[in-house]
């Protein structure tokens, strides 16, 4: 359905994309994933025919971007990172006006309109002006914009950027629901969303394409590189050395404590058994066990561990401890990294944390 | 045909759904009204002495009322024109709906013809209130339809000169404000043009002074379709309208 050759495109100095190549069966929900900045936005936008490639190729539907620009865009629909409506128009208005110049034709347009008001859950609002919506809704609005004319293939965005985990849950229901005959192409910074809905993952770092995969895949590629954070009350020397002695931990490294207690992050080969085998050593000499849980890899981690060969991506691990990658990570992962649950300050009320391990529960569920 | 206008009703809506229209609309009903008034003023004053037995010039509503009035619009055009068409392109780049329009099954010069369409009939809404103020003169005379008709025209096609421009210049930034002081720039320098060049004879007075917008308006004012005038015009939208489509193009290609 997508195809993707030698795609590579520079501004001015700049490379944004070095070179792609890819493709994207009919029904697919594919995931781009990357930092800000790693040539997701260009790439979609080539695909849409927003910008010109400077060299490659690109097809949607067997039409070429560049020679046939009004075939490509008949086919696909865009949501583009912040949803392109007019705040004046009222959401019934701005989407006969989508409707109309996407080429529906005139007879058929409210119907789709009420299909797609229907679709994205937006009766309540109909008669609106988009001004005057929440963000949540404006997203929805560009979702229902996006598949007005019934497009074979669909491009988001980051379609969650900037909603509350209940609108970014019913818009990941919205995009599941309308997978099977649509073509999905989203793009995210999350890689628990990604995981959560898309069929194979694009991974895009610096322009270049680092991996494609299914899910299972590359988290099974990535297995064995997990790091737990513990927060233990018991004397730091005995700790680390008794830590260490437990079967599977590769190397544990001190993060610093409060109130008499340190926190340390423990790097695993596997993560099956080994948590309780951690609080089991804790329990058995005594001390006390106030935290246990994975650190969520920030994708830097991730783009570490997928590029560099094992022996590197080992050693990079144990020289830079996680709690600094995940400081220079832009992104955000759903779940605190290490460094930010280290950062809390003192004073902190522990309810902070219960609340991040609920969102982490939503984000998995 | 289709995609022109859907986007040029939805660039009016738009106008109707802010202040824009009807700011402009009343604004330029005063000022019409102004320049409609002190013409029919010194006509009035005119008419007058000559009945206590001044010596007088033939007097007719068509030299005295209508061709002035109708030469002031210019100057109505030159402030009004520049808020019509200063957000066209550069609210949509700065908000990202421009993405929307790019990436819809549209051709680059049906959404800039679209655009200027729209700009086009906001300024005939204009047209149609200066009408009704001329209309009290045909109550009272009988003004030359025939040359009124024609003068109006001329007003069509000046006015979409000048908002054939205004578009242009909005396609080259995100930032209204820019736009609008850029072409009010330009319009004021199409404007002063012929003045500063009035009496010079040289190749360069007279390329200036054909250059210049206003001008071309005095025989239309008059009634007269001249050939040359009307190419002018029509040239002219020609040119800002390709100006604008190249720039929409380059749009992608910089990006």
């Amino acid at each position: 359905m997508i195809k993707v050759e030698r795609l590579t495109k520079r501004y001015g100095p700049t490379l944004a994309v070095k070179d792609i190549t890819f493709e994207v069966e009919k029904g697919e929900i594919v995931g781009f994933l990357g930092p800000n900045g790693a040539g997701k936005t260009t790439t979609m936008r080539i695909l849409t025919g927003f910008l010109p490639p400077t060299s490659g190729t690109a097809s949607v539907a067997g039409h070429d971007v560049l020679e046939e620009p009004l075939e490509v865009k008949k086919h696909i629909g865009y949501l583009p990172e912040s949803p392109p409506v007019y705040p004046e128009m009222p959401v019934e208005g701005y989407l006969d006006f989508v409707g109309r110049l996407k080429g529906i034709p005139s007879g058929e347009v409210n119907q789709r309109v009420d299909s797609v008001v229907e679709g994205c859950a937006l009766g309540d609002v109909r008669q609106k002006l988009i001004g005057q919506l929440s963000k949540g809704y404006r997203q929805r609005v560009g979702l229902a914009q996006a598949l007005i004319h019934d497009p074979a293939v669909l491009i988001f965005d980051e379609p969650t950027a900037g909603l509350d985990p209940k609108q970014i849950a019913e818009v990941r229901q919205l995009i599941h629901d309308l997978s099977g005959d649509h073509t999905i192409i989203l793009s995210t910074h999350i890689l628990s969303e990604v995981q959560s809905i898309a069929s194979r993952i694009i991974i895009i770092n610096d322009g270049k394409l680092e991996a494609s995969d299914t899910p299972q895949n590359l988290m099974a590629r990535m297995r064995g590189h997990e790091s737990l954070l513990i927060e233990i009350d018991g004397p730091p020397e005995d700790v680390e050395e008794r830590l260490l002695a437990v079967e599977g931990v590769n190397g544990v490294s001190r993060k610093n404590g409060h109130a008499g207690r340190t926190s340390w992050s423990v790097e695993t080969s596997k993560d099956a058994v080994i948590r309780s085998d951690l609080a089991r050593v804790v329990v058995e000499s005594g001390w006390g066990l106030y935290e246990i849980r994975p650190i969520g890899m920030s994708l830097e981690d991730i783009f570490l561990k997928l590029t560099a060969s094992e022996d590197a991506a080992e050693a990079a691990a144990q020289d830079e401890p996680v709690a600094e990658a995940g400081a220079d990570s832009p992104d955000e992962t759903e779940e605190p990294t290490a460094s930010e649950a280290a950062a809390l300050p003192q004073e902190e009320p522990p309810e902070e944390q219960e609340e991040s391990s609920k969102q982490e529960g939503a984000a998995a569920s | 045909m289709r995609n022109v206008w859907t986007i040029a009703s939805r660039e009016l809506r738009s106008y109707f759904a802010s202040p824009i229209a009807y700011i402009l609309l009343a604004m330029f009903s005063l000022i019409f009204g102004y320049f409609f008034f002190s013409a029919v003023a010194i006509f009035v004053d005119f008419a007058s002495r000559g009945q206590m037995g001044m010596q007088m010039p033939p007097m007719n509503v068509d030299q005295f009322i209508i061709q002035p009035t109708l030469g002031n619009f210019s100057i109505i055009l030159l402030f009004l024109s520049p808020m019509i068409t200063m957000r066209l392109f550069a609210e949509e780049k700065r908000s990202g709906t421009i993405e929307l329009l790019l990436t819809s099954p549209v051709r680059d010069f049906e959404i800039i013809f679209g655009k200027w369409l729209a700009a086009v009939l906001l300024f005939a809404c204009m047209l149609a209130i200066s009408m009704l103020n001329l209309a009290v003169i045909f109550l009272l005379s009988t003004p030359d339809w025939r040359a009124l008709l024609v003068g109006y025209l001329g007003l069509l096609l000046m006015g979409g000169t000048f908002l054939a421009i205004g578009a242009f210049i909005s396609t080259l930034t995100k930032n209204q404000i820019v736009a609008g002081a850029l072409t009010f720039g330009a319009f004021l320098l199409l404007w002063v043009l012929d003045w500063v060049n009035a009496y010079s004879t040289s190749t360069v007075g007279k390329v200036c002074q054909y250059i210049a917008i206003a001008p071309h308006f005095e025989q239309f004012s008059k009634g007269v379709i001249e050939l040359k005038d009307t190419v002018y015009y029509l040239s002219a939208i020609g040119l800002g309208l390709f100006l604008s489509k190249r720039s929409l193009e380059s749009l992608r290609w910089r990006a």
